[in-house]
């Protein structure tokens, strides 16, 4: 990782604190991902279980439907592909690298 | 109008606590802390403080619960003994990490095992990295002034660092002395009103406290941390100066006791120096040039300092009530050494003693002076590492 770039000690609020609200959305979760959900839009029923339950708030839903994942941050759990309905299974956990 | 009373180091310290009235005390009983924690509880039940005490059901909540409050943006402090502190463990880093300025009197007694609940310094000597300011104090005068001066060092802007104003339990603790007690308001006018930088209860200021640090900021962080502990030095005396404007009564980083002509010394913390004076001036009748140093800040570690004070001496006898398990001597001694590395000065011993609370008399102390003097005379040393008291 390159730290080159990055501010030093003296330029850092104390006490590692961040005074930026909502910067969780700069740091890319995604690349901790060793397989990836991939949804397919023909069997969603948009229930939204997925969007409820993803502890990264990765599921991207526009005007109640879901329209795709967020790549940058889903860490790849599985846990939208868990709690997707057992009878429409719309989400289907694929290693990363296939 | 201050006022002479007399007192334990547990009730002065209970009673420093009401005049400077946190907003939050988050305490856990612990002999031999746990005067201080059932007088202050009596304070804020009888309405004398405003403060909002928490009983927790551990220490770990204890000093969570007093970091919840402090990153709130309050006034916090906690106070503990030994395995107390030794259960706060973890959060009492978080505390100094977050640079949240809390203040915690420390009565020192023994860690377990075996099960011991006497004196010596074992649990905050353990301590000593966690980033915490550390004052030591000789008596319940020592413990009451010092608590009052933490709270200014400790919010200090530049600082923001928590501290720890440790005694000796039991000796200290529940020993009776005359103190000279301040007044309620000027106490509150000397520790002012607490303005914290950023509170989590502001929705104008948002802040995040304790987010995940790693191999990019972490550092970075640690190195802020490490400067702030620097700066302290300069603090400590500032508001030490400040209190001598109002009180007339002397602290630094150390106190000086016959050694400016010394040949030998004896360096010892808290209620031992204070057995040691009285050694001094019985050995200073029969015209040895002996003499004490008394440490009062260790954290930070006044290296600088204590090298100069100590270059003169022929030879010096650094005391701990504290073995550090390294096999070779005790905290205090290796820092002083360590400090002396680079300037001649004189030759320095470990004496290591008072474990789990193993009474030190003035007989005790004067075999040290003793030992010290032979070296002086005869230039052989046997034996760098001592124990001191222990039966062979
Ligand atoms: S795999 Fe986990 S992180 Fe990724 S979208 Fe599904 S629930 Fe969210
Ligand atoms: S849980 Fe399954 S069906 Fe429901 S919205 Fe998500 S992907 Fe679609």
């Amino acid at each position: 990782m390159s730290t080159e770039n990055l501010p030093g000690w003296k330029d850092l609020p104390a006490g590692g604190l961040i005074l930026e609200p909502g910067n969780a959305e700069n740091l890319e979760t995604g690349e901790w991902r060793s397989s990836r959900p991939i949804h397919d839009k023909q069997k969603c029923i948009n229930c939204l279980f997925c969007w409820v339950f993803c502890p990264d708030s990765s599921i991207i839903v526009e005007d109640g439907k879901v329209v795709g994942i967020d790549y940058k941050h889903c860490k790849g759990c599985g846990i939208c592909a868990r709690e997707c309905p057992p009878k429409v299974k719309a989400i289907t956990m694929v290693p990363e690298g296939e | 109008m201050a006022e002479k009373k007399a007192l334990t180091g547990n009730e002065a310290v209970a009673l420093a606590m009401k005049q400077i009235e946190p907003d939050v005390v988050a305490a856990y009983p612990i002999t031999p802390q746990t005067d201080i924690v059932q007088y202050f509880s009596n304070y804020v039940a009888d309405g004398k403080v405003k403060t909002e005490f928490v009983t927790v059901e551990s220490e770990h909540s204890a000093m969570s619960a007093t970091v919840g409050a402090a990153a709130g943006g309050a006034r916090a402090m906690t106070a503990t003994s030994s395995q107390g502190l030794a259960l706060m463990w973890e959060v009492v880093y978080i505390a100094a990490s977050s640079r949240l300025p809390i203040v915690m009197p420390v009565v020192n007694r023994a860690l377990s095992g075996p099960i011991n609940i006497h004196c010596d310094h074992g649990d905050t000597m353990g301590a000593r990295d966690s980033g915490w300011i550390q004052l030591y104090s000789e008596s319940v005068q020592e413990a009451y002034d010092n608590l009052i001066q933490a709270v200014r060092i400790a919010e200090h802007p530049d600082l923001q660092l928590p501290v720890m104003v440790c005694q000796d339990g039991f000796i200290t603790s529940h020993g009776l002395e005359n103190a000279e007690i301040l007044d309620d308001e000027t106490v509150k006018r000397f520790v002012g009103e607490y303005k914290p930088r950023f509170s989590l209860l502001n929705p104008a200021k948002p802040v995040t406290f304790g987010a995940l640090d790693l191999q990019d900021y972490y550092f970075e962080h640690k190195r802020s941390q490490s400067e702030a502990m620097k700066n302290a030095g300069k603090v400590i005396l500032q508001v030490a100066e400040e209190f001598k404007k109002l009180t007339g009564r002397e602290y630094g980083y150390f106190e000086k006791y016959m050694l400016d002509d010394a040949e030998v010394a004896v360096v010892a913390l808290n209620s031992t120096a204070g057995t040691a004076k009285m050694v001094v001036d019985e050995l200073r009748q029969a015209g040895s040039k002996v003499g004490l140093l008394k440490p009062r800040v260790f954290r930070p570690f006044p290296a600088k300092e204590l090298a100069e004070t100590l270059r003169g001496l022929k030879v010096v006898a650094v005391m701990d009530r504290a073995d550090s398990f390294n096999a070779y001597g005790g905290p205090l001694f290796n820092e002083i050494r360590s400090a002396m590395y680079d300037t001649p000065g004189p030759k320095i011993l470990s004496y290591i003693y008072g474990l789990g609370g193993r009474d030190i008399g003035p007989a005790d102390v004067t075999k040290v002076y003793d030992d010290l003097l032979e070296i002086k005379k005869t230039g052989r040393c046997d034996s760098i590492l001592n124990y001191l008291g222990v039966r062979e």
